[in-house]
């Protein structure tokens, strides 16, 4: 059940071993809770004003022992982030007297805040609206920078602001229509081409803002790139270079790989995991049958395979066969172990590659020195962004209610559009420009649906 | 008891109870023609309790009085003025963009608005055709005689109900915190007792009229105001405001100049009534007059435009948006060189002319010189001129969705009083007050109309919610499930409530179930009669494309161009198809994905329609709400979250704050199951 009235605490810094841990308390007694607790010259915190820190010690009031040192953050309501009195009690001793410190808490009168229940009562109180609620989620959520840097900016309210644009010149289009439904005396009627050309616009508009969210997913659940080939051409060792650690089971004989392997790697700001898969070949042994399908599936379901062929052997027809079963994925053909081979063998082997594949990007790498693998690196970067390096400051949407919201709105502008095209009677128009609207209001939350809160008390986020 | 002064006139077997209650035995049937039948009159002396007090017998207290009655309650209906029942005192028309659609609604709900308009009508068209179905609908001119004159003959043969001349000038109530009506005291000291009153008072609170400078007190031309009643409603804490509105100079049709003017004739339309089979005018329809403003017009116009009580700043009051006077328009529309002008014949047996589209208030010599600047108009004789009245109205927030005052209970308001312009406008209302004031005298529970079923809906849930900040009129726009909301689907939509509360007689139900039958037996056959590529010479002669296989009416009728017309010449029903009942099948047909798409839009709606506030919230002490928000919420008490959701002021961030309010109390009391933190 949910609380609203009680004071809550928790150590708002991440666990380990840090220099400073912070305790939060939020609720009605925090700051009476703080001052049993915390004893600093002069004055008690509940007459000193809000937003001053204060230095002084913790020190239990039932046994009088000076458990730390601290500085004490004083905010009051409604000017914290919860909106409540909050106090912040920046301790410098490790996990254990952090949570010392936070059994005194508890035993004066505050409560073990559940997951995500500061961030659930900054939006209760109406410190932000959902957009930035679900941001946050999102920010705690986010493994990556860049991922963070896009949920800081929805949180800001950049999304709510573009998404507000876009009403308004729905509203704008809307307008013009229904005017003339009872006004066409006055205001003429209605210009059909002028309203085509605006709702036009308005589908652009809103996939501009999908394909940043697509991006916005990208950043927040990371892709998934999948190293193929045949057995034994030094996919886990590839692993391993990309992890930059032994992970996988590495020796020279063929099928050791039987499962898949997914690790996750930090790429350029990019989350993504890196598979592992079987080696690709016709077995009679059950397990590594089993492995191969699975491998299969596995590259089915990728963003982007690297495809592996051993600089040793060539470019093979093997590799073509390979190739031609991942129609529809990204593939990056890639040359192994030159280490081994000749410069001229190399050159020769990727031209044969190049005309095979008929690939403009191919690579010759050597897993196990390490040549060639930031290239790699790199040229899957840019398979990802298609290029487009400002990725990470035009991502603005990490949230797929948010995506869901906004196709729903281009699919029925694209029949308000067909209708004005149509030249069918402007009130049809307006039917679905008005779903658009209510759809792009589901965002800012401009429309109100019970089930959008039900889903954010349900989602919401760990930490915080 | 009062000595039995008459002080109205008693015309022919038309008998108006003066302080005594005058009862009709052998009434004619609600939805009756002009002809009034032959009826004894029972006089009840000394009688002055009643269930229903109707003060005012204009557009919303005839509807009100007429339902409150056929709901078996007993029914008094006082007026300043019994010659001047349903009087049109501005333009003589019935209908037009929105207005048609209240006119249908109206009807469907067994008001009279509709029949006496098929009975009385001069004049009628179409308006809004080609902006869809949604908009289209029937504009009609009444006569200015017969239509009061049928609506009197109406009131007056109404069971249950008396009608009674007088200046109510006091509305009677307990005085205990909660307020409760109790009647009326007339301005010669009569008291009527009473469950419930309406208020239906039209223009007349402190009625000001203004023609240029000169300023006469009164209602409307040629009548007085009411002064008394103001106070009173105001000592009930309603609060009041000044509105204002205009109406046209009429002009003498001998003196126009036929050749400069076009005719506009009046074009072969249904009827308003779902109950009638035809239009059932008395005489011949007649033609309108289409004529035009000039640049010379304009400039007259702009020239004296200090002068004008309308435009000048004379009237304090607020006037229309929608409606607005020559001068307003002149100004507002200052790119446009040239408005529409028409010329309505205001009944048949007169040379009276309405100049529509120029509504002022302008000085009677302004106004014949801008007159005579109109082509066809170059001599014209003004018989009268245009001027503007203002007004006490009272702000309609603090009214239940019942237009039951939040002040009062059993005090209803209704009509012009509540800030609306327009007749439809006020008999809708009347209805909804006169329902209501005959349930709650019965007590019953109370009957609320909404957004997603009829304009009725959307104009209270407008007035109540958002208030009025200028005169409302009904527009099309105001609608958003309008393509629902035709006015061709009025009966469909509204007609099962006028049987469930008693108001619609047998005859107009037994004309609704055959029509919804045949509706349903047709889109039926539509859809299970087949064509087959043996009928391809046929639809190829159609100029439409042949089918391959077999296709169903139902599907070539969705073709754009094919018609219902076409599938009656060449494929018809084994029983002829009436017009009506084909009009709704090829709408249905036709335009069924846009009309499913906006049903699930009003899905939507209703999910939050249905989610109730208890009226007893104490909005005060959600500190999460805006300051503003908890305000608004204070003052509308909404009864819905979608409700709460259009009243200005309160944002969608307050709105989540209140749903999540709501749903921590119910978690509290144990109903629902937990939230998930």
């Amino acid at each position: 059940m949910l609380h609203l009235h009680d004071t809550i605490v928790a150590i708002a810094t991440s666990p380990g071993e840090g220099g400073i841990g912070v305790i939060r308390i939020s609720g009605a007694k925090a700051i009476d809770i703080a001052d049993r607790l915390f004893v600093s010259k002069g004055k008690l915190l509940r007459e000193r004003p809000s937003h001053t820190l204060h230095y002084g010690r913790i020190v239990s009031p039932k046994s009088n022992e000076v458990l730390d040192d601290a500085v004490a953050s004083l905010f009051r309501s409604p000017h914290s982030y919860t909106k409540e009195d909050v106090v912040e009690l920046s301790c410098h001793g490790g996990p254990v007297t952090l949570s010392l410190v936070l059994n005194l808490c508890i035993e004066e009168g505050a409560r073990m805040a559940e997951p995500g229940e500061f961030t659930m009562r900054a939006f209760l109180n109406g410190g932000m609206d959902l957009a930035q609620a679900e941001a946050v989620c999102d920010q705690i959520r986010a493994r990556t920078v860049a991922s963070q840097r896009a949920a800081v900016r929805q949180r800001e309210g950049e999304l709510s602001k573009r998404v507000e644009r876009l009403r308004s010149d729905l509203v704008g289009v809307l307008a013009s229509i229904e005017v003339t439904l009872d006004f066409s005396e006055d205001v003429g009627d209605l210009d059909y081409p002028e309203t085509e050309r605006r709702i036009a616009e308005l589908i652009r508009e809103t996939e501009r803002l999908i394909s940043m969210g697509g991006a916005g997913r990208l950043l927040r659940e990371g892709v998934r790139i999948a190293i193929a080939g045949r057995p034994n051409v030094g996919k886990s060792s590839l692993m391993n270079a990309l992890l930059r650690q032994d992970r996988s089971i590495v020796t020279p004989l063929p099928g050791t790989t039987r499962d898949v392997i997914e690790e996750t790697i930090n790429l350029k700001g990019i989350p993504a995991s890196i598979v592992d898969t079987a080696g690709l070949r016709e077995t009679r042994d059950i397990v590594e049958s089993i492995g191969v399908d699975r491998a299969r599936d596995t590259l089915k379901n990728s963003e982007l395979v690297i495809l592996l062929a051993d600089a040793v052997t060539g470019w093979s027809e093997e590799e073509n066969g390979i190739l031609s079963s991942l129609s529809g994925v990204n593939v990056i053909p890639v040359l192994n172990k030159m280490d081994m081979v000749s410069e001229e063998e190399r050159d020769r082997c990727l031209i044969r590659l190049r005309e095979a594949t008929s690939q403009s990007l191919s690579l010759a790498i050597s897993a196990l020195n390490g040549d060639g693998v930031e290239e790699l690196e790199d040229a899957i970067y840019l398979m990802i962004t298609g290029g487009v390096i400002a990725l990470a400051e035009s991502a603005l949407i990490t949230n797929s209610r948010h995506i869901q919201a906004l196709q729903f709105a281009v699919d029925a502008l694209r029949r308000g559009l067909e209708t004005t095209r149509r030249r069918l009677p402007p009130d049809f128009i307006s039917i679905d420009l008005r779903a658009a609207l209510d759809e792009a209001g589901k965002i800012t939350g401009e429309t109100v649906t019970e089930d959008i809160i039900h889903r954010i008390f349900q989602d919401f986020c760990v930490g915080k | 008891m009062e000595p039995l002064t008459p002080n109205a006139s008693i015309k022919g077997s038309l008998s108006i109870a003066i302080g005594f209650n005058a009862e009709v035995k052998s009434v004619c049937g609600a939805d009756g023609g002009l002809h009034a039948p032959s009826y004894d009159i029972i006089v009840h002396m000394n009688e002055s309790n009643y269930d229903v007090i109707v003060i005012g017998a204009g557009h919303a207290g005839c509807e009100a009085a007429l339902a409150s009655a056929r709901m078996g309650r007993k029914t008094l209906l006082v007026t300043l003025n019994t010659d001047r029942i349903s009087h049109m005192p501005c333009n003589c028309s019935i209908g037009g963009p929105a207005k048609g659609h209240l006119a249908r609604e109206i009807d469907a709900l067994a008001g009279e608005m509709g029949v006496t308009t098929d009975l009385t009508l001069t004049h009628i068209r179409f308006v809004g055709t080609g902006k869809g179905p949604a908009i289209q609908t029937l504009r009609a001119h009444a006569d200015k005689t017969l239509y009061p004159l049928r609506m009197r003959e109406v009131v007056e043969n109404q069971e249950n109900l008396t009608l009674l001349q007088g200046s109510a000038e006091e509305i009677l109530s307990t005085d205990a915190a909660r307020k409760r009506v109790k009647g009326i005291r007339l301005g010669d000291g009569r008291i009527f007792h009473s469950k419930a009153v309406v208020v239906t008072t039209g223009t007349f609170l402190n009625g000001l009229m203004h023609c240029g400078e000169k300023r006469t007190v009164g209602g409307r031309h040629g009548e007085v105001a009411a002064e008394g009643l103001s106070h009173s409603l105001a000592d009930l804490g309603i609060r009041l405001g000044r509105f204002k509105t205009g109406t046209t100079p009429r002009v003498d049709k001998k003196t126009i100049n036929w050749d400069r003017v076009e005719p506009i004739p009046s074009e072969d339309c249904p009827p308003f009534s779902f109950i009638h089979e035809k239009l059932n005018p008395p005489k011949p329809l007649l033609p309108c007059w289409y004529t035009h403003t000039t640049l010379e017009t304009h400039r007259i116009i702009k020239e004296n435009l200090h002068l004008s009580a309308l435009y000048g700043g004379r009237i304090k009051g607020v006037g229309p948006r929608y409606c607005p006077s020559i001068e307003d328009k002149i100004v507002r529309f200052a790119s446009k060189d040239s408005h529409p002008v028409f010329l309505e014949q205001e009944e048949w047996d007169s040379d009276w002319l309405y100049v529509q589209g120029m509504s002022t208030s302008l000085p009677e010599d302004v106004q014949i010189a801008f007159l005579h600047s109109l082509p066809g108009l170059e001599n014209v004789r003004m018989f009268r001129a245009g001027y503007a009245v203002e007004y006490d109205m009272a702000y309609p927030d603090l009214l239940h969705l019942t237009l039951e005052s939040k002040l009062a209970e059993g005090l209803f308001l209704a009509g012009q009083i509540n800030g609306t312009s327009g007749y439809e406008e006020a008999g809708a209302q009347g209805l909804v007050a006169g329902v209501n004031a005959a349930l709650l005298a019965g007590g019953e529970e109370p009957v609320t109309f909404n957004r997603k079923d009829s304009y009725t809906g959307v104009m209270i849930d407008d007035l109540v919610t958002k208030g009025v900040q200028d005169p409302y009129r009904m527009l099309t726009s105001r609608a958003e499930y309008r393509l629902s909301l035709r006015h061709d689907n009025a009966d469909m939509r509204l007609t099962p409530l006028a049987h469930k509360l008693g108001l619609a007689s047998e005859e107009r139900w037994s004309i609704f179930t055959l029509k919804r039958d045949a509706i349903e037996s047709e889109m039926d056959r539509l859809a299970n009669t087949f064509l087959t590529p043996r009928d391809n010479a046929i639809l190829r002669g159609a100029g439409t494309d042949p089918v391959g296989t077999k296709v169903s009416l139902r599907e070539i009728l969705r073709r754009p161009d094919i018609n219902y017309q076409w599938i009656r010449d060449h494929f018809p029903a084994d029983a002829p198809i009436p017009r009506d009942v084909a009009d709704q099948v090829e709408i249905q047909t036709k335009y069924e994905g846009y009309i499913d798409r906006q049903k699930a839009q009003i899905q939507d709606f209703s999910k939050m329609e249905s989610i109730l506030i208890p009226q007893e919230m104490e909005y005060k002490s959600i500190r999460t709400i805006s300051m503003e928000g908890r305000e608004q919420l204070t003052r509308v008490k909404p009864i819905s979250i979608g409700q709460a959701s259009r009243i200005p002021g309160v944002t969608p961030a307050d709105l989540q704050m209140l749903l999540i309010w709501m749903k921590r109390r119910s978690c509290d009391a144990g109903e629902e199951e937990a939230l998930d933190s």
